[in-house]
Parts: structure tokens; C-alpha cells; sequence
């Protein structure tokens, strides 16, 4: 069978493959809305009713001073003017700004102390309820998307409950006070001037929708561009190794070109906004010149109004135009606070019940009991697995990739539930005691060690959080790693971080040893804790072992012969089912599977020697 | 919360580069004002300028007619309404409306030349940094952070479109905008000008003394939104250390710790904002009062028309307006400034490793794959020696094995020949001819490494295995995956080679990437060979299987090894045992367990799982030692 080969041209374009965000934004949802408001709730008595007391106040007398302008322009300009009325006027407008500034300053202030608790809460709910979920959860989405939702989403949030709702409660206020007052002055006036109201209206939020989905196209293109380049800097070696450096130009001239041609179409459009703004704007001050004048020289509206009417006019369309805003930012919202919630909604599938206890000190008598798991319905991990072990012996899993050893591991901490069956500690079910209790008896060293950033103390520490640094330092000994650490340029206050290259692999694996030692579990399991672990490393490792191992109920994963071999029980896994068990010599003497097993690395050695 | 355009501006402050700290002092004595100079060939060249200078012009004009309308307004009220001349009223009323749509036209025409040229600058910088980047030497990566490059090709360069395309413009249209508002007034009375802008200090000083202090605080915010990121973005990762542990209200507790940091250095700035953003409004709004209470006496005196006194008042907003926004614009040119010298960074950042000007091609049809290295000493720049004359002479054909712990200078090897840095002490041929002297392209074409790290693309399995080959069959392709033993567990996923992995995509295990990366190698067909502990993630059994399969690639290649498992190198038809970047044992798998030394001892503790093979292995050495 012969397959096409690659189509060149085709390639240059779909060389590499990104995909795209999540939708940026959503529509408009009521429910969604009363949702979040239930944040704003516990701030609605004390600081709520203030805020909107300055915000009121900022408007009106922000709204009063255009009239009294007007009022104070005739006077000066009338017939028979009287300086006292002028100072009045400017007194007056004066004691109106000084009002509008304290009011500001309290308005910003309250604004940002609801605005933000507000986010502090929301954030805090959410990060307190993905720490409740379980594996399951985890297990389907990648971290960074997990990450967005706690930092971006929620910033974006951000801005809807600071200026958001106190910018739309002003523009209301504003547009309906600017309304009122030239209806009041002048009837005729104003309506003629309303008619450009809705033409306003029209424009703005219609241009508006094309500038937001220009921009989405931007924000798209910009993060297929970001992903790109992020990736091209990674990989940089191996694009250098095969000389592909030319290639990836033409392929990242493409992706230029649309970013810009995409940035050229947003910013077109957002230039021809202000513009139609203006002219509208235009139309209206057209009216009120001809209108106006018509109207004065009836006598039925004064220099000093029109004054007034031109600076009313003139703030008209910023509301209206912030309102529109508005709107684009409750959609962003919208799409973030979505998936804000479908996180929230989200239910932790190992629930602890209401009426679990805790688990009393673990003696280490476990029990699987008829044990079956499917990580997704229909594709069984494990089949149906018993198993009694008894305190302080140490258990060998063995198998090939996929036969369910992580699977009963991760079932005995409790981070899934089984289908069916169960899984007992010291004769209890572990679904009836509190997780808590249960999982701080147990102790897990997996292959892919975490190191926080942080000290290397508060690494260790992370197994016992009231340690003092003497038994830190014991448990640093006891595994072998305190030679390491008192090299380091701070010892056990040296610096590190998740991916920083301060720690080689080994080196962490025994700070995780550390770790796990100190937290003193009754139960200990070893996750292929030592395969990525050079072969002089792993020596020093050996003893460390023992000692953790001593007087401990003990799992291990392994690759390693020799740390099998001594195991009290070597259960072998095939397919989700136990197929054997015993210790070496009873499986060797089977002549079964493990058998098999260690039958083939001979060969693989024999090979070599 | 605070505007976009700002926050962009400081995204950019706390990038301190991956470079030597004297090499940005030099540089930055001499650039000052030099930057803008010396990105002029994105801004300039060909229609660009025409650019510039239109963008200009037309905010000029259009901030010109700006003014027209207050002068309208007082002809309006002096000329017509009050000399009673009603007939020009549709004449004037017209002339608003023309005024404002010729004015709101210039303004398009500033608007839509700057968008252009800002989005031009933009894609010819980044375009000038991809090609940079991609042939920057490994030297330069060793110390540059994939995060602070980011952030120069993202942030830095939208804070120079930004500038270039509209800051510019608008820090000069601020000087037209006080400067033409300034003269009018001055048309129509001095006194009450002087009298009028008697709170412009203030308001400046307020302006400027915002700028700096906001500046330091939306900073802060910066910081402790990253250190919040990285509190949530480490538990996510080690959300199964954190679970095991049960260490859930820890984390929460150090979240919370985090989240109130945040929110208390956003209400901090929030606050420097209330007290001054309403103070800069009252100062603005006092003259308005001054200009009411002053020119009121004068219009009373009869020293002034009414209607100047309402152009006035719409004049002293085109004069404070831009004061208003001093402050930001200057910072806004400083941060664009400083954006353009880490770009400039990058771009003049010399390469170096770069084609000899009399360097040859290696043809692939006569490249034959002898490779030597006679006594080459090499160190990384700031470290010391990292290899110590070392000396080997690969036939075409034969297998070299290296061994040694972390650090033992063999990657330092494979990185040499591929002339990822510059040797200069002894030197390193290819068919006889110094590496040097042959063109870097040829000479990796007939080269194929598989990195420690594997690294794959966000792209199809069959693009990552053909990435460097684009004129290949899709049968190729499943035959290097076969050869690589990752054909089976390809064509057990869903999509099989069209499965998009990488970043997004779908994870795969340490072991499967390394076959894919195994796999790219073997399709390369290359003349050497190089494989750099390419096999540390996949199981006994696995490794045994794909090194079945290379050793029907290896035929007529020459290749390297490198791999911390005896099992690995033993068919190598010498094997460098390293320490430290000096050659302690060298010679054949065999030979190499009749000596004793660090090769003996490795293979010792490999095998002490199967003691009676080791032990069977140690008589015979006893016995043949006699």
C-alpha cells in the first residue's frame, strides 16, 4: 500500500498545528449575572449604600454646574449685571467641585474595596473548590487550562465588579439627569436634540460588534503567533540539529502576514468608530446652532442656556458610548464567568460522606476485597482484585505497563473509588473514614517528584509542617541526602524551583525520600521512585530504602530485581487480574509469568556478558 | 481597572535579559536616544515614512479645526445673536457641521496611517527577531529564559507599535493642542489667559508626581499576580503530592496568603488613584471658576464679549486635557524606549557560530561519515573546562559508546560535531576536513541527533517524524516508526500519525516521545549517527527491542552513543568511559571488563540483580588475570 506523500505547499502552511482558545465570549445570560451578584452580596449592607451615595452625588452636582454656567453667563451678559451674583454663581460652582472631588475620592476608594474583596472571594471560593476535587478531574485537563480559569478568567472579572457596575449606574444616572435637565430648560430644544439619541445608539453598538469580533480574530491569530514562538524558542536545537531554519521562516512569514493583515482589519475599524461619533455628535451641535438661535432670537431660550445645552450635548455621547463598553466587557465576562462556574459545578467523585470518622493510627493491615475499577466505563483497569496483606510486610507489584499496578495504588490512597468491592485498612472500608486521616497515614514517592519553589528545607518540610529543621536535617541524613544539600551554595536555604536545574533527578528523588520519611506513614508506597535515577545514585539510594522501609506496611513498584526479590509477596498483574503471587522463590519455582519475566532480562544480559 | 494601554507599557519593566550585565551598561551609554535611530529601518524604509508623516499631519490638522468650533460659537453669539443678524445662522450652523466632519475625516486619516504603520513596524520587527532567534548559537540559548524572550517579541514589541504607530503623534499633538488652544485664547485677552492657567503648575506637578508613584505600584501588582500564578500553577502540577500528602489546607492557607497580597496591592494602587485623580480634576475644574468669577468681571466691564468668555470655556479644556495625560505620555515614551533597547538586544546579539567565508558544501553522496576529534579542550564561556583533550577517530561505519555521570562532558561531544559552539583548542573533522570549513547547513544535514530531552512539536505524529524532510512517502515514515518500535503504539490511537502531541496535544510518555524523536532521526538517513541517552525513558524490554532496530539503521553510519545503561553501548566498537570531561578508560565492551575501574564497577552494580551472571563474568576475569 502506498500513502500520498506530503503534499510540500500544504506543509508549509500545517506544519505545525495550534489550536485555539476557548471561545472569548459568550451571550448575555441573566442567570449567569444573579449568579456572580451573590458575591456582591455579603458587601450590599455596610459598603454598597455608600458607594452609591458618592456616586450619586459625584453625578448630580457634576450634572448642576453646565446650568449654573448658563445661569451665571446671562447674568454677566444681561442687561444689568450685579457682581454679587456673579461671585455667588462662582461660589456656588465652587463649593460644587469640592463636594465632586470628595465624592470621587470616596467613590474610587469604595469602588475598589468592594470591587476587589469581591474578586478575592471568588478566587478563593474557586481555588478551595478545585482543591476538594479529585483525580478524575485532574486527569482530563492540563494544567494550564486549570490555571486560566483561577488567574485570567477571574481577572476578567475584575474590571466588570470595580468600574463595570459603578460606570453603569453613573451613565444611567448621567444620561437620564442630562435628559431631565434639557427637557426642563427647554422643551423644544431638547427633543430636537433627542432625535440624535438613538441614531447614537444604533451606531455605536453596531460598529462595536464588528470591532469585537475584529479583535477576537486578533487575539486568536496573536496566540497561535505566542504558542508558536514559545515553541520554536523550546526547540530551538532540534530545528538547528535538522537545519530546518529556513523553513520554519516561510512557515512563520504566513502566520505574520495574518496577525497583521488581522491587526490592520481591528484597528481600521476601531479608528472609523470615533468618527461616526463625532459626525453624529456634529449633527447634534448643527441643531442646536440653527435650533438654538431660532430659539433665541423668539426669546424663548437665553445665550447662557445655549451654553449650557452645547456643554450637556457635548458630554452626551460618553455615556453612551461607555455604555456600549459596557456591554463588550459583560460579554468577555460572560465567557469567563462560565467557565468559572463549570469548574464550581463540578463535584469531587471521591466524596467524603457526612458521617465519616477518623481513621484511628493505622496498625497496616490491608484488604482489596473483589476490587474493580474503570478509569472510563467500559475499559476496566482492574478486574475483580483480592489481596490480604498483613501490617509491616512489604509487597512487590509487578507487571507490564498497564496491567493496573498504579491503578491499586491509587485506589488504597483513596483517589479513586472502586466500581465494585472494597478496600479495607486495619478492617475498615476507607470510604467510611475522613480523607484526611486517611491519606496523611499513607505515604506516596512517585517517579516524577514535585519540588515547589521554595527552600529546600520547606520541601522537606512539606511532609511534616510542624518539623523542626533538627529532625529535617535527621530525615535529610537518614536517606542520604544531607551530604548534597549542606554542599549547596545556602545548604538547606538554597533556592529552588519546579523546573529549575538546581537539583539533578536523583537529587530530588531523595529530597522526596526525605520528604516522605518525615511525614512517617504507616503505609508507604514507592511509585518507580527510583527509575530515573542513575546507577550510582541508586546504590546510595539502596540503604535508604531499607531504613524507610523497616516496620511499615509497604508497596512497591519496581523495575529494579533486586529490590523485588526481597519483597515478603510479589503480586504480579495482568490485564487488571492478579495472575500471581508469592515471593520469589515459590514464582520462580512456578515457572509462570514472573518466571517469564525474569527469564527475559536474563537473556537481554546474557546477551551482553 | 486600570487602562489597557498602561498595563502594556509595564509589562515590560522587569525583564533583566539573559545577558552580561556589562554588555547592557555599554550598550545603554551609548543608545539613549540612539534607539529609536537605530530601529529607524523598521519605521523608514519606502513607504513607512510617507506613513509617519501623513499620521501627523493629519492629527495637526485635525486638532487645528478643533478649534474652529469655539470661534463658531462666538461668532455665533457676538456677530450674530447679539448684532441680531439672523440670517447667517444656517451658514454658521453649517460650517459647525463641515467643521466636525473635515475634522473627524483628518482624524480617520491620523488614525488609520498610524494603525498601519504601527502594525507594519510590528511584523517587520518580529519577523527580523524569528529569523534572529532561529540562528542564534546554542551559546546564546544556554543562558537566555524562554519567558524573558517571550515577553520581548510580545510585550516590548506592542509597546513599540504602539508608540511608533500612535504615542509619537500624540506626544507632539499634546504641544500643537496646548500651543494652538494657548494662542487663541491670547487672540482674545491675554489677562484672562494668564489668569486662567494659573492652576497649570499645579495640575502638572500633580500630573507628573502620579506618574511616579503609580508607576512603582502597578509594579507590585505585577509581582504579586506571577507569585499567585506560581502558587496556583504548582499546585495544579503537583496536585498529586499535594493530595497524597493531604496537604489541602496548606495549600489553601498559602493561596489565601497570596490572593491577599494581590488584592491588597490592587487597593493600593487604587488608592494613590483616588487621591489624585480626583485632586487633578478639581485643579482643572478650579479654572473654570477662576475663568467664570475673572472673565464674568470683564464681561460685565465691558472688556469682553460674551461670546469670548464661551469660547474660553471651551477652550481651557483643549489645554488641560493633554496636561491631564503629561505624565503618561513621557512614560509612555520612556517604557517604549526601554522596549526598544531589550529588542535591539536581541537583534544585534552576535552569532556565533556562522559559515566560514570560504567554507565548503558536504555533498551527501559523498559524505562518508569519518569523523575525528584530535585533542580538543573545550569550556563553556564562564565555567571551566567542561572536556579535556579528548581524542577519538570514528571510522565510517563504527560505533563509538560514551559513559559517564552528569556532567562528564558527552553531551559536550555530540554538541561539538554538530558545531552547536566553536572549538578552539584542537580540532574536530568531518571526512578529513575541519568541521569549520564546511557550510553549518551541510554538515547537520548529514547529521541526526536524538536529544536527552526530547522535544516534539505542536504538530502530527508523521510532521514530527518527517520534521526536516518534506519530500518523503508516508511509507517511510512507518518504516523509521517500525524501526523505532513506535509504529505499534501509533496505529493504536484513534488518529494514528495524524494524532496532533506536543504542548496541547496529546500527551504522550517519556518513552513514546523518545521514539518518535528516534524515529525522525532514522528518517533523516544521515552519515552519523547520534544517540544522547535516547533511551533512558523506555522499559529494559523496550530498549532492547529499538535497539534491534537501529542496529539495522547503524549499518554504514557511523554513530555515537551516549546512555548510562552498560546494556546500551556494549556492541560500540569502543566505548570513552568519561569523568569530569577527561577520558579515564577507553576501549571495547569486552576488554573494558578485564580491567578494573569506573566502567567494571557500573556494570557491576547494573548487574547485581543477576549476580550469578556477574559473578560468572568476574571468574572468567579472574581467570584470565591468572
Amino acid at each position: 500500500m502506498t500513502m500520498p506523500a506530503v503534499n510540500p505547499e500544504k506543509q508549509k502552511r500545517e506544519r505545525f498545528v495550534y489550536q485555539d482558545d476557548d471561545i472569548i465570549e459568550k451571550r448575555f445570560n441573566w442567570a449567569q449575572l444573579s449568579r456572580l451578584a451573590i458575591y456582591i452580596k455579603p458587601y450590599a449592607r455596610q459598603l454598597v449604600p455608600l458607594l452609591v451615595l458618592m456616586m450619586v452625588l459625584g453625578t448630580v452636582t457634576k450634572l448642576l454646574v453646565p446650568l449654573l454656567l448658563g445661569l451665571a453667563i446671562d447674568e454677566v451678559s444681561g442687561a444689568s449685571p450685579s457682581y454679587n451674583k456673579l461671585w455667588t454663581y462662582s461660589g456656588l460652582i465652587a463649593a460644587l467641585f469640592v463636594i465632586q472631588w470628595g465624592a470621587g475620592h470616596l467613590r474610587i476608594r469604595y469602588t475598589n474595596m468592594i470591587g476587589q474583596r469581591v474578586i478575592y472571594d471568588l478566587r478563593a471560593h474557586l481555588f478551595q473548590h478545585i482543591q476538594k476535587l479529585s483525580f478524575r478531574f485532574f486527569d482530563k485537563r492540563p494544567a494550564g487550562s486549570v490555571l486560566v480559569r483561577v488567574t485570567n478568567d477571574v481577572n476578567s472579572l475584575q474590571d466588570l465588579f470595580t468600574n463595570g457596575v459603578v460606570n453603569l449606574l453613573i451613565d444611567c444616572v448621567q444620561l437620564v439627569g442630562i435628559i431631565a435637565i434639557l427637557l426642563t430648560l427647554n422643551v423644544k430644544l431638547g427633543l430636537a436634540i433627542m432625535v440624535t439619541v438613538p441614531v447614537m445608539f444604533v451606531l455605536t453598538t453596531a460598529v462595536r460588534r464588528r470591532i469585537r469580533r475584529a479583535w477576537q480574530d486578533v487575539r486568536m491569530k496573536q496566540s497561535r503567533i505566542n504558542s508558536h514562538l514559545n515553541e520554536s524558542i523550546q526547540g530551538i536545537r532540534v530545528t538547528q540539529a535538522y537545519t530546518q531554519e529556513k523553513e520554519n521562516m516561510a512557515y512563520f512569514d504566513h502566520m505574520n502576514t495574518e496577525n497583521r493583515k488581522a491587526w490592520d482589519r481591528a484597528s481600521m475599524l476601531n479608528q472609523a468608530f470615533n468618527p461616526l461619533i463625532e459626525i453624529t455628535a456634529g449633527i447634534g451641535m448643527f441643531i442646536l446652532f440653527f435650533y438654538g438661535a431660532y430659539l433665541i432670537q423668539s426669546h424663548e431660550l437665553s445665550v447662557g442656556l445655549l451654553l449650557a445645552f452645547i456643554t450637556y450635548v457635548g458630554n452626551f455621547w460618553e455615556p453612551i458610548n461607555r455604555l456600549g463598553l459596557m456591554y463588550s466587557q459583560l460579554l468577555v465576562a460572560m465567557a469567563s464567568s462560565e467557565r468559572i462556574f463549570e469548574f464550581l459545578d463540578e463535584q469531587p467523585t471521591v466524596a467524603e460522606k457526612k458521617q465519616a470518622s477518623e481513621l484511628p493510627p493505622i496498625r497496616g493491615d490491608v484488604s482489596f476485597r473483589d476490587v474493580v475499577f474503570e478509569y472510563e466505563p467500559g475499559r476496566p483497569a482492574l478486574r475483580g482484585v483480592s489481596l490480604e496483606v498483613k501490617a509491616g510486610q512489604t509487597i512487590a507489584l509487578v507487571g507490564h505497563t498497564g496491567s493496573g499496578k498504579s491503578t491499586f495504588i491509587n485506589l488504597l490512597c483513596r483517589f479513586y473509588d472502586p466500581v465494585s468491592g472494597e478496600v479495607l485498612i486495619d478492617g475498615t472500608d476507607i470510604r467510611d473514614v475522613s480523607i484526611h486521616s486517611l491519606r496523611s497515614q499513607v505515604g506516596i514517592v512517585m517517579q516524577d517528584t514535585f519540588i515547589f519553589s521554595g527552600t529546600i528545607r520547606e520541601n522537606i518540610r512539606f511532609g511534616k509542617l510542624d518539623a523542626t529543621d533538627q529532625e529535617i536535617e535527621e530525615a535529610a541524613k537518614t536517606v542520604g541526602a544531607h551530604d548534597f544539600i549542606v554542599k549547596m551554595p545556602n545548604g538547606y536555604d538554597t533556592q529552588v524551583e519546579e523546573r529549575g536545574n538546581v537539583l539533578s533527578m536523583g537529587q530530588r528523588q531523595l529530597i522526596s525520600f526525605a520528604r516522605a520519611l518525615l511525614a512517617d506513614p504507616r503505609i508507604l508506597i514507592l511509585d518507580e521512585a527510583t527509575a530515573s535515577i542513575d546507577t550510582e545514585t541508586e546504590v546510595k539510594i539502596q540503604s535508604a530504602l531499607k531504613k524507610l522501609l523497616a516496620g511499615r506496611t509497604s508497596f512497591i513498584i519496581a523495575h529494579r530485581l533486586s529490590t523485588i526479590r526481597n519483597a515478603d509477596q510479589i503480586v504480579v498483574l495482568n490485564h487488571g487480574r492478579i495472575v500471581e503471587q508469592g515471593n520469589h522463590d515459590e514464582l520462580m519455582r512456578y515457572g509462570g509469568e514472573y518466571h517469564g519475566l525474569i527469564q527475559a532480562q536474563y537473556r537481554f544480559l546474557e546477551e551482553i556478558s | 481597572m486600570f487602562p489597557l494601554t498602561m498595563l502594556n507599557c509595564l509589562k515590560i519593566t522587569n525583564n533583566s535579559g539573559g545577558l552580561r550585565s556589562d554588555q547592557r551598561a555599554s550598550e545603554r551609554g551609548t543608545l539613549d536616544m540612539g534607539v529609536f535611530k537605530q530601529l529607524s529601518r523598521f519605521y523608514w524604509p519606502g513607504k513607512l515614512k510617507y506613513l509617519i508623516l501623513i499620521s501627523v499631519v493629519c492629527l495637526a490638522i485635525a486638532t487645528a479645526l478643533g478649534l474652529v468650533q469655539p470661534y463658531l460659537l462666538k461668532y455665533l453669539v457676538d456677530e450674530v445673536v447679539l448684532e441680531g443678524n439672523y440670517g447667517q445662522v444656517p451658514f454658521v450652523a453649517l460650517a459647525v457641521l463641515a467643521i466636525v466632519a473635515v475634522k473627524s475625516l483628518f482624524g480617520f486619516f491620523h488614525g488609520f496611517s498610524g494603525g498601519r504603520l504601527g502594525n507594519l513596524v510590528a511584523y517587520n520587527l518580529r519577523k527580523a527577531l524569528y529569523e534572529k532567534l532561529q540562528f542564534l548559537s546554542f551559546q546564546y540559548y544556554d543562558k537566555a529564559r524562554t519567558g524573558d524572550l517571550m515577553s520581548r517579541l510580545t510585550g516590548d514589541l506592542d509597546a513599540i507599535r504602539q508608540f511608533i504607530g500612535f504615542g509619537f503623534a500624540q506626544l507632539l499633538n499634546l504641544f500643537f493642542m496646548v500651543g494652538f488652544g494657548a494662542a487663541m485664547m491670547l487672540s482674545m485677552s491675554w489677562k484672562l489667559m494668564l489668569i486662567t492657567l494659573v492652576t497649570m503648575p499645579f495640575l502638572v506637578f500633580a500630573a507628573f508626581r502620579f506618574e511616579a508613584k503609580v508607576h512603582p505600584a502597578f509594579r507590585e501588582i505585577r509581582k504579586s499576580m506571577s507569585d499567585l500564578t506560581t502558587a496556583v500553577q504548582e499546585n495544579i502540577s503537583g496536585v498529586r503530592t499535594v493530595k497524597s500528602f493531604a496537604r489541602e489546607p496548606f495549600e489553601v492557607e498559602k493561596f489565601s496568603y497570596r490572593n491577599d497580597q494581590f488584592r491588597e496591592s490592587v487597593i493600593g494602587t487604587s488608592l494613590i488613584q483616588a487621591k489624585y485623580f480626583p485632586v487633578m480634576e478639581l485643579l482643572a475644574n478650579l479654572s473654570v471658576v477662576i475663568l467664570l468669577a475673572a472673565g464674568g468681571m470683564l464681561v460685565i466691564r465691558k472688556e469682553m464679549t460674551p461670546g469670548e468668555l464661551m469660547a474660553f470655556f471651551s477652550l481651557i479644556w483643549y489645554i488641560i486635557g493633554p496636561l491631564f495625560g503629561l505624565g503618561f505620555h513621557i512614560n509612555n515614551f520612556t517604557q517604549s524606549k526601554a522596549a526598544g533597547e531589550r529588542v535591539l538586544e536581541v537583534l544585534n546579539q552576535y552569532i556565533h557560530v556562522k559559515d566560514s567565508p570560504k567554507a565548503v558544501e558536504l555533498k551527501a553522496e559523498e559524505a562518508q561519515g569519518h569523523v575525528q576529534f584530535e585533542n580538543v579542550t573545550f569550556a563553556y564561556p564562564e565555567h571551566g573546562p567542561a572536556l579535556y583533550d579528548f581524542s577519538v577517530d570514528a571510522k565510517p561505519g563504527s560505533v563509538i559508546g560514551l559513559l559517564g555521570p552528569t556532567g562528564s562532558g558527552k553531551s559536550t561531544v555530540i554538541q561539538l560535531l554538530l558545531r552547536a559552539y566553536n572549538v578552539k583548542q584542537g580540532q574536530i573533522k568531518f571526512d578529513g576536513k575541519d568541521i569549520r570549513e564546511l557550510t553549518i547547513e551541510s554538515l547537520r544535514r548529514n547529521i541526526a541527533v536524538v536529544f536527552q530531552e526530547t522535544f516534539l512539536f505542536s504538530s502530527t505524529i508523521r510532521d514530527n517524524i518527517a520534521y526536516g524532510r518534506r519530500d518523503v512517502s508516508m511509507d517511510r515514515i512507518i518504516e523509521a516508526a517500525k524501526l523505532a518500535k513506535a509504529h505499534d503504539f501509533i496505529s493504536e490511537l484513534p488518529l494514528g500519525y495524524d494524532t496532533v502531541v506536543g504542548e496541547r496535544g496529546l500527551g504522550l510518555s517519556g518513552g513514546q516521545k523518545q521514539r518518535i524523536a528516534i524515529a525522525r532521526a532514522i528518517l533523516q538517513n544521515p552519515k552519523v549517527l547520534i544517540l544522547d541517552d535516547a533511551t533512558s525513558a523506555v522499559d529494559m524490554e523496550t530498549e532492547h527491542e529499538i535497539q534491534q532496530g537501529l542496529r539495522e539503521v547503524m549499518k554504514g553510519r557511523t554513530t555515537f552513543i551516549i546512555a548510562h545503561r552498560i546494556s546500551s553501548l556494549k556492541h560500540a566498537d569502543e566505548i570513552i568511559v568519561l569523568d569530569e570531561g577527561r577520558t579515564i578508560q577507553r576501549d571495547t565492551h569486552q576488554e573494558l571488563l578485564q580491567q578494573s575501574g569506573r566502567y567494571l564497577d557500573t556494570y557491576l552494580i547494573q548487574y547485581s540483580d543477576h549476580p550469578d551472571i556477574a559473578s560468572g563474568k568476574l571468574m572468567k576475569r579472574e581467570v584470565a588475570n591468572g
